[in-house]
């Protein structure tokens, strides 16, 4: 890809540490990291990533910082985001 | 790096301002420079962190263009857009989600709301003369047989992925679906380094031949086609017409898909299936319309698919049947960049005139300042007016050519989920129909399919598809038995669920912040 090692930052990820592109979004990571899927359903447990790509379809959600059912396609990663891979409703502890 | 300010407009009085846009892909932009050029004050609201939208998403990691198309038109359109909020101009809200465009009540103005930053979850309001909707389209996706595994993503994910962070989808790549951006997608991805395996299009772009006349008025488009497929020619990538991607496979992520010839109405031939291995699975079958704010703001809608796909009516102005709203772009039907910019420039120009008009014995709104200045009406000049019915008619061929034919119904299997978010799957659908619901609505009220977070969006022609297709259904419809309505009553229906009174998810603490001063944007349904 691009010719000059892109820069890259820190942030971890359910606990580990990951080293990942400083200008890319979430969901890039993740795809950059080998890791297509970031979510479970919360029927079948079925594991879900990178669908629609740009926040229509709510498929890739992850908590980041706390903040549960961050739409990853469209929040760039940030120095020291802590995140999680999210399972089941999407809206966090307090969903249905 | 990241261009979300820290500060998040408190919750307080909205903002005002004279013209506010939703969107701010090129026909945002567009409307945006325009509008400011004419002496408004200007909001723009925006789902992105960057101006460009989809069609120019960017990052730092892609600011030297080499993955987009038209790159000058839009560093060109960037520049002045960055004077103009630069100058004050241009208020520029990027990372906010709009859910709500609020028509005004007489002599009243537009209140738009939104989400501000989805780290944060804020709510942002403002006030505004006029309204531009210029919020785009996704892709749209026909559920086969595996294609919840991770891997398989609309063609624009993989487009997003390396034009806003220079990321690979993948290392083996199916391209599939229908429509000439499937070619752009696929020579992207060749570029970047992925072996693109084939590009799989169900249509006949053969048929573009029989509509000379169309594609004449749009010649300068070929040389675009023709630089993508020599880019695929020299990566050796086939390509495929009158196929499709019929089924995916895998465990926990994609490991190829099924490929089988399809006949002019997309019915899959028997026994002409290969598999091709692959990690990544692009498809589009041509663009949804987002016109869930213009539906709900009383714009008026014209079906754009027989499945339930919907486009703003619009003026030869841009406007909306609500005065003072207009949509640009592919809110008012696909058509690409090129015609999203044109209809950006008259939807702005057009919205500054409104907003003169509305601004006059307004005193203190730029736009009232400005209004001794404007000239002449608001609609196009012959030359834009020109080119606008040209490359309309370049998108009316694309869309014969490409058109959803109804044979994909017999693609998906009974364990096919249909409804991403809810998890329903054909067979679901098919018993709730089985157990008497004779309409979309009733197998959505039994089954549940597009009741979950995206609202529809990526299930709801589909399901009208697969509702209309069950052979009670047709049998019903048939024999008169739905008082002769017949497949009506699933557009109907379709119609009725492109408007939702919050066109995006609000936390509770937004809504109760909204209070009674906004009871419009609550009160719906």
């Amino acid at each position: 890809m691009p010719e000059q090692p892109r820069p890259r930052i820190d942030i971890t990820v359910d606990g580990v540490a990951w080293s990942v592109p400083a200008d890319c979004t979430i969901a890039a990571a993740f795809t950059e990291h080998g890791q297509p899927a970031w979510r479970r359903t919360r029927r079948g447990a079925r594991p879900r990533g990178l669908n629609c790509g740009i926040g229509v379809c709510f498929d890739c959600l992850v908590t980041v910082n706390g903040m549960p059912g961050v739409r990853a396609c469209l929040a760039d990663v940030r120095p020291g985001d802590v995140i999680c891979t999210e399972e089941g409703s999407g809206f966090g502890e307090h969903g249905p | 790096m990241n261009t979300v300010p820290d500060q998040i407009p408190a919750p307080g009085p909205p903002a005002r301002t004279d013209v506010a846009i939703i969107g701010a892909g090129p026909a945002g932009l567009t409307a945006a420079v325009t509008a400011a050029d004419a002496g408004c004050a200007v909001c723009v609201l925006d789902l992105g962190e960057r101006p460009g939208g989809q069609f120019w998403r960017s990052g730092p990691a892609t600011g030297d263009g080499r993955f987009h198309h038209g790159w000058p038109a839009f560093t060109a359109l960037r520049d002045r857009f960055a004077a103009h909020v630069a100058g004050g101009r241009i208020d520029y809200r990027p990372g906010h989600a709009v859910f709500h465009v609020g028509s005004p009540r007489a002599g009243a103005v537009f209140r738009v709301h939104a989400v501000a930053d989805d780290r944060r979850r804020e709510h942002a309001a403002v006030e505004a003369a006029a309204v531009v909707i210029a919020t785009g389209a996704y892709d749209r996706q026909l559920p086969v047989p595996g294609w919840t595994l991770p891997g398989v993503m609309s063609a624009g994910a993989a487009q997003a992925l390396l034009k806003g962070s220079a990321v690979v989808a993948g290392r083996r790549i199916v391209v599939a679906g229908s429509g000439p951006f499937l070619l752009p997608v696929a020579a992207g991805l060749a570029q970047a380094g992925a072996r693109v395996v084939a590009v799989v299009e169900a249509g006949q772009p053969l048929d573009y031949l029989r509509h000379p006349v169309g594609v004449a008025a749009a010649w300068r488009k070929l040389p675009e086609a023709g630089g993508y497929l020599a880019r695929l020619a020299r990566h050796r990538v086939p390509l495929l017409s009158r196929h499709a991607v019929v089924a995916a496979h895998g465990d926990e992520r994609l490991q190829s898909v099924t490929v089988a010839k399809v006949s002019s109405l997309w019915e899959r031939v028997p026994g002409s299936e290969r598999t091709l291995e692959a990690d990544v699975l692009a498809s589009g079958y041509g663009f949804v319309p987002q016109v869930e704010l213009l539906a709900e703001a009383g714009a008026r809608l014209r079906a754009v698919t027989s499945e339930g796909g919907f486009a703003a009516v619009i003026g030869p102005d841009q406007q909306t049947a609500v005065p003072g709203l207009f949509a640009a772009g592919e809110t008012t039907g696909v058509g690409g960049a090129d015609l999203a910019r044109i209809e950006g420039l008259i939807a702005g120009r057009a919205a500054a005139s409104a907003a003169a008009s509305a601004a006059v014995g307004a005193a203190g709104s730029a736009a009232g300042r400005a209004a001794g200045s404007a000239t002449g009406p608001a609609g196009p000049d012959g030359r834009t007016e020109r080119e606008r019915a040209a490359l309309r008619r370049f998108a009316a061929v694309m869309d014969r050519v490409h058109a959803v034919q109804p044979g994909w119904t017999g693609w998906p299997d009974d364990d096919t989920v249909v409804c991403r978010c809810e998890e329903v799957t054909v067979g679901r659908l098919r018993a709730a129909i089985d157990l008497g619901a004779d309409d979309v609505r009733s197998v959505k009220l039994l089954a549940r399919p597009g009741m979950g977070w995206c609202q529809g969006r990526i299930c709801s022609q589909a399901v009208a598809a697969l509702t209309t297709a069950h052979p009670r259904y047709r049998d019903d419809a048939g024999t008169g038995e739905h008082d002769g309505t017949g497949h009506d009553d699933a557009t109907f229906d379709a119609e009725r669920a492109v408007s939702r009174p919050l066109a995006q998810p609000v936390p509770l603490r937004v809504l109760a912040e909204l209070g009674s001063e906004d009871d419009d944007a609550v009160s719906a349904d």
